[in-house]
């Protein structure tokens, strides 16, 4: 079955190259044609799926090599597919989630002003979901590292799709290169796994770090550089800007890639790497630094936001730093960080569906001061998005709860203390956070007066807000079907972390506890409650204003700033590189091409002035030549009779 | 009688047509030191020609005559248009060739 | 490494070596030919069934180049000056084969390219065809020839056609770019000439006669003092560091570009400009190894300042062509760094780099020419939404651009981590800064692209294309006059180069394998001395 597993990423590329090269020939089939590719990947998905899932252990694994991708001397880049129980998991994330999406899309879709626009943004997706299949099943970094700029690719595209609004435009670049910037960590540890061990395959690599080929400062150098990959792809901090930003592109498009699949790739990209991790510690205490450091300052900023979809990315901005902080977890949360992924993957994609279900109902206005009373009026987007919300917030028997609760257990289970009640207590008040800012967001947009009616939209139109298609609802359905079921599908018995146990190694449990096992799930609970509380406290008893409050405290106001992310990026890299290269234009100009024609005046000048000796008597010349062959015969007598 | 003597005076003949050429104005005058240098060189080629008892000096010799008769012929007829065209025959006129 | 085969440097094999010639004459004669057709018509047509023809001999010549086999293949020779020990001697390797192959590749789709160009006024059609093809016969002779006087007579002609190219067919400030590009190019050229003559004289005290045989040379040359070596290096080093450009010796380069017609400028960064970087691989390093060794910490640096500082000024410009011109200065510091880090990987990455990097910027100057076609304007600042209006030129704007920026998937990809890759291991505080350079690559790209395609719709002849009520706030909708999308020709010009980008970013197999073998015998001359 897995030899032909090429055909589950060459369907969703021969989509994108038909839709694209087609042109308008393919504008009345072109949707139909994307979303039929990446059923046709999900049903070869499961068929893989089930084919291996019978197995035995060692059997669930198999690598396809299809080509020879870069062949030079001792270096070998074999393109190939790695089908084991993680990339099959993800594959049926991707095509899964992304097969709903893409139907959502249809209807989301369909009101786009150019005539050729809604066939290209099917052919853009297809190409995202191709790319992101590469890079899930691919079986070697280099492999990973096509899909990773691949799918950064198709972000950019998708993000910038409103090309004409500046904001759109600078969003996409600023994401591109944001990435880029952890692209190039994840190159350079390429770079130092050819240099260590010669091949930039996972098997060999990771069989390199089995057989200690690597010294523990190259550990602590590659954990490191996978990280920085990670914090692009991923938005977490430093690199978390770029992902707030990137929801100027349509809504179908956060939820695919800005929620559940594409940003998820930082996750992949350690648990892949778990022998890595695994060896390295210290690598790892970063890593789960980075992750609870992100958690709580995607929900700080989350809390001050009015824009529905920013308050969601900060979200996701949160949640993936459960995520990191998992997998920085090592044995203990790799397969907890890819189980709250997938729970993340349905609730999110969910949310933002319902999101987009809102927006498309309210001229595409993103305030939520001017939503409010939505409930009755869209009574499926209200429920498919409660069910994400609970799911998210971590209310039992959601998903939320497993995946989430199982992270903030490991979490407090370290073994040095400190760790445990810091990153513990991290992720617990990140639980508080969460419940705050999303009942926030779900109060004001479903409840309360409505605010919208006595006013007009950005664009000068009246809201006539209205339930979506049912080609828009169906899949928010199946999504909130997903939210409800999955974590307790996959938590209880264990079956998940079972079964990814191939891959990343049995789940260890920790025997060490700073707060007792059973307690911590009524903790969690509690403070999310807490946090459900405080939010009906502050704007669900109270009215809401149009405008923004003014003034308000330092906190509100850093938060409201992104915590002053974007200002310092402004400061330390943005300003100076401008005055940088506007310096060295100048240089250029002045000086190092000034020293070139500086050079041709001087000539010139100076033979202007030489010229003057040559007066145009015959008998000065004369005199010169006599005066010359004097010198000559001079040098010549004296070399004689030196 | 050695041939230094010859050697002293084709070099006096030599100076004589250097000087002349620097400091007349006339042209047919610099022409006339010219071939005075030139005659006082086909006699330097004589004498060494004498000394090596070889014969290729008188040969060069034969050689620069040749050359200074058709120098001549060019030089005066260019000296004639010159002094019909500018009614001068001063060097010093004609200095059109300059910067 | 250390134990390549040894093969003999040159075997004759007359039975395809003709092809070479062929390849020289083809153009040559055809181009003085085309130089006497009155009719401008004609004369492009005649133009482009030579350049085709010649593609289509470039093809049996690589069937007929056995990578397995000698180092020198092809080859042939006769006396030219044999008093001086000078030959016509004609021969390939991989790398030279390769980017013969680029010439004949690049040659048809320029001459496309140029196809409804408006000439200056006073400007004959034919006489522009003819110095373009004697151009390409001038860079193949570059390539081809295995006498270093050869080479170096050829690496001075080919000034001759581009300088008439640029100073009577370009910009405004034509005579300006073309003088400069001259002079430039001419005092390295004859820095170099004194390194030649300096060949000789070394190669005669060493033989009792001397030659200028590439191959003799190198086996000769290359037993030297470490003195003797790195001045005869320095000669060949400034003249080809001119030619290819490395900072700080580019200042030519950005203005003769932006002077140049369109097809022009594609000869001048996708091939004339590689004669510099095929100058290190074919003549600095196999024939000075000791000074090679010694100064490749120096050629690094310039190489790494190179790719950082044009990246920073391509960010910084306004002027289209310019822009190019300086993207292009940062691949250079890239090729250079692959080709001086000595291993197989970064050399092989280099030498893909320089085909690659004539396919993509090639593209990108084309594309760039196509937008100036259109709005009438080199600067940047006088566009802005253009895709909205072209969407087709716009997505291959952005091939292009991608292409540039080393996407994985496209062709540069492929080049460009070989090199990195290959230098990591020895030399990896360069290699590091090196890879910083694809976040700066990234940065121009996408700055020039959201400049001119995204955004509200900018600029004078834009607007004016753009016609009815609210025409501006939905141009994909509004009527146009005057501005439209790419036409069957220019479609034609792209796509080859497009099907190239995609394949060989997936499959660069073919051309790696050509390039292999010349790779590993010009580095077997530098790693014995402990190179790597």
């Amino acid at each position: 079955m897995a030899g032909a597993a090429w055909l589950v990423v060459a369907f969703p590329l021969l989509g994108a190259l038909i839709l694209l090269v087609g042109g308008k020939r393919t504008n009345a089939w072109g949707h139909l044609l994307g979303c039929a590719t990446i059923a046709a990947s999900f049903v070869y998905g499961l068929i893989l799926f089930f084919s291996t899932t019978g197995q035995e252990e060692a059997a669930r694994t198999s690598e396809v090599s299809l080509f020879s991708w870069i062949p030079v001397d001792q270096l070998q880049v074999d393109f190939g597919l790695r089908i084991d129980p993680l990339s099959i998991t993800f594959l049926l994330l991707i095509t899964g989630v992304g097969f709903l999406i893409h139907v959502y899309s249809i209807g989301y879709m369909a009101h786009e002003p150019g005539e050729n626009d809604r066939r290209r943004f099917f052919g853009y997706f297809n190409l995202f979901v191709a790319a992101m299949l590469i890079l899930v099943l691919g079986n070697g970094f280099v492999t990973l590292y096509l899909g990773w700029e691949g799918v950064g690719l198709a972000s950019y595209l998708l993000i910038g799709w409103y090309t004409d609004r500046p904001s759109a435009a600078t969003a996409a670049k600023k994401a591109f290169l944001m990435n880029r910037v952890g692209d190039v960590g994840l190159a350079i540890a390429i770079f130092i796994m050819f240099k260590v061990v010669g091949s930039t395959q996972y098997t060999a690599v990771f069989d390199g770090v089995a057989n200690g080929a690597f010294s523990s400062g190259e550990l602590v150098a590659l954990t490191l550089l996978l990280l920085l990959g990670a914090c692009g792809k991923s938005g977490q901090f430093p690199l978390q800007a770029w992902l707030p930003d990137a929801m100027e592109g349509p809504t179908p498009v956060s939820a695919l890639i800005h929620a559940a699949t594409m940003v998820t790739a930082g996750v992949y990209l350690i648990a892949r790497s778990n022998p890595i991790y695994t060896a390295s510690p210290d690598g790892r205490l970063v890593v789960v630094i980075i992750g609870a450091v992100t958690l709580v300052i995607g929900c700080v900023i989350g809390c001050a936001y009015d824009d529905i979809k920013k308050v969601l990315a900060y979200s996701t901005v949160s949640q993936i730093g459960y995520m990191i902080l998992a997998v920085g977890l090592g044995p203990f949360g790799y397969a907890l960080g890819i189980m709250h992924l997938l729970t993340h993957g349905f609730f999110k994609a969910g949310l933002f569906l319902g999101a987009g279900s809102v927006m498309h109902a309210m001229n595409d206005e993103v305030d939520m001061r001017k939503y409010g009373g939505l409930a009755r009026i869209m009574p499926v987007t209200f429920v498919t998005f409660g069910l994400g919300y609970l799911a998210l917030i971590g209310v039992p028997p959601f998903s939320g709860f497993f995946s989430k609760d199982a992270i903030i257990e490991a979490a407090l289970g370290q073994d040095e203390t400190w760790r445990a009640w810091v990153f513990g207590g991290a992720a617990l008040l990140g639980a508080a956070l969460t419940a705050f800012y999303m009942t926030r967001l779900v109060l004001m947009t479903f409840f309360g007066e409505k605010r919208w009616k006595d006013i007009k939209s950005s664009d000068g139109r009246e809201f006539h807000p209205h339930e979506s298609p049912s080609v828009m609802t169906i899949p928010m359905i199946v999504l909130a079907v997903g939210s409800v079921g999955a974590g307790a599908f996959f938590a209880i018995g264990d079956t998940f972390t079972e079964w990814l146990a191939p891959t990343v190694g049995v789940l260890e449990e920790s025997h060490h506890h700073v707060i007792p096992h059973a307690v911590v799930p009524w903790l969690t609970v509690g403070l999310s409650l807490l946090g459900v509380l405080l939010a009906w406290l502050f704007v669900g008893r109270k009215r809401v204003p149009l405008s923004k409050p003014e003034p308000v405290p330092f906190p509100v106001r850093a938060a409201r700033a992104d915590l002053y992310g974007n200002h310092f990026n402004e400061l330390l890299i943005a300003r100076p590189g401008t005055w940088l290269t506007r310096a060295l234009v100048y240089i250029d100009n002045k000086w190092v091409d000034g020293l070139v024609n500086g050079t041709a005046a001087l000539l010139g000048g100076s033979s202007g002035r030489l010229r003057r000796a040559q007066t145009g008597f015959v008998r000065s010349y004369a005199l010169s030549m006599l005066g010359g062959s004097i010198l000559l015969i001079a040098a010549l007598l004296a070399v004689r009779f030196a | 009688m050695t041939p230094t003597y010859y050697l002293l005076l084709s070099a006096l003949l030599f100076s004589i047509g250097a000087v002349g050429v620097l400091v007349r104005r006339n042209a047919i005058v610099v022409f006339m030191c010219i071939e005075l240098m030139l005659n006082a060189v086909n006699l330097t080629l004589v004498t060494f020609s004498r000394i090596n008892g070889k014969l290729d000096g008188q040969v060069m010799a034969f050689f620069v005559m040749v050359v200074a008769a058709a120098e001549v012929v060019v030089g005066l007829a260019i000296i004639m248009s010159i002094f019909r065209t500018r009614r001068s025959a001063s060097v010093d006129d004609s200095n059109l060739l300059k910067y | 490494m250390n134990t390549a085969p040894v093969v003999p440097a040159v075997t004759t094999s007359p039975s395809a070596s003709f092809l070479l010639w062929l390849l020289l004459l083809v153009p040559l004669l055809g181009g003085i030919a085309v130089a006497f057709l009155r009719d401008a018509k004609t004369a492009k047509l005649a133009a482009l069934g030579i350049a085709l023809l010649e593609f289509v001999l470039v093809i049996p010549t690589w069937i007929a180049y056995d990578p397995a086999g000698s180092r020198i293949q092809l080859s042939s020779s006769m006396d030219w000056i044999p008093n001086f020990g000078v030959h016509l001697a004609l021969g390939v390797d991989g790398i030279s084969l390769v980017m013969i192959a680029l010439i004949g590749l690049l040659m048809p789709i320029v001459i496309g390219s140029s196809w409804a160009d408006k000439l200056p006024e006073g400007r004959s059609v034919g006489g522009f065809y003819a110095l373009l093809l004697v151009m390409q016969a001038g860079m193949i002779g570059v390539f081809a020839a295995t006498d270093v006087f050869l080479f170096y007579v050829f690496f001075e002609a080919v000034l001759v056609p581009m300088y008439f190219l640029i100073g009577r067919f370009g910009g405004p400030r034509r005579q300006y770019a073309a003088v400069k590009f001259f002079l430039y190019s001419l005092l390295g050229g004859l820095i170099m000439l004194g390194s030649v003559i300096g060949l000789y004289v070394v190669s005669g005290d060493k033989l009792g006669s001397g030659t200028l045989d590439w191959a003799t040379l190198t086996t000769v040359i290359s037993q030297e003092s470490q003195a003797t070596q790195t001045w005869l290096f320095l000669g060949f080093f400034v003249a080809f560091a001119i030619k290819a450009p490395l900072v700080p010796l580019h200042t030519w380069l950005p203005d003769a570009a932006a002077e140049a017609p369109v097809g022009v400028g594609v000869l001048l960064v996708g091939i004339l400009d590689k004669i510099g970087t095929y100058g290190f691989l074919r003549y600095c390093l196999p024939m000075f190894p000791a000074a090679s060794k010694d100064l490749a910490p120096l050629v690094l640096v310039l190489g790494v300042a190179g790719l950082l500082y044009g990246a920073l000024l391509a960010t910084g410009q306004n002027d289209m062509k310019r822009f190019v011109a300086y993207t292009s200065i940062a691949h250079f510091g890239f090729i250079a760094v692959g080709i001086f880090a000595f291993s197989s990987q970064s050399v092989s990455g280099a030498v893909l780099y320089m085909f690659n990097h004539g396919l993509s910027t090639g593209m990108l100057f084309l594309v760039v020419g196509m937008v100036i076609a259109r709005g009438g304007s080199t600067l940047i600042s006088d566009y802005g939404g253009m895709a909205k209006l072209t969407p087709l030129l716009g997505g291959l704007f952005l091939v292009a651009g991608l292409a540039g920026l080393s996407l994985p998937g496209t062709n540069s990809f492929v080049s460009e981590f070989l090199v990195l890759i290959g230098a990591y291991p020895s030399r990896p505080v360069f290699a590091i800064l090196a890879t910083i350079g694809m976040i700066l690559a990234a940065l121009y790209v996408l700055w020039a692209y959201q400049r001119i395609m995204h955004g509200p719709v900018r600029g004078d002849a834009l607007l004016g294309a753009l016609k009815g009520p609210g025409a501006v706030a939905a141009p994909e909708t509004a009527t146009r006059q005057g501005i439209k999308d790419l036409d069957a020709r220019e479609i034609a010009v792209l796509t080859p180069l497009v099907v190239l980008i995609i394949v060989l970013g997936f499959y660069p197999a073919p051309i790696l394998d050509v390039i292999g073998p010349s790779v590993e015998a010009t580095l077997h001359s530098v790693i014995p001395l402990g190179g790597n």
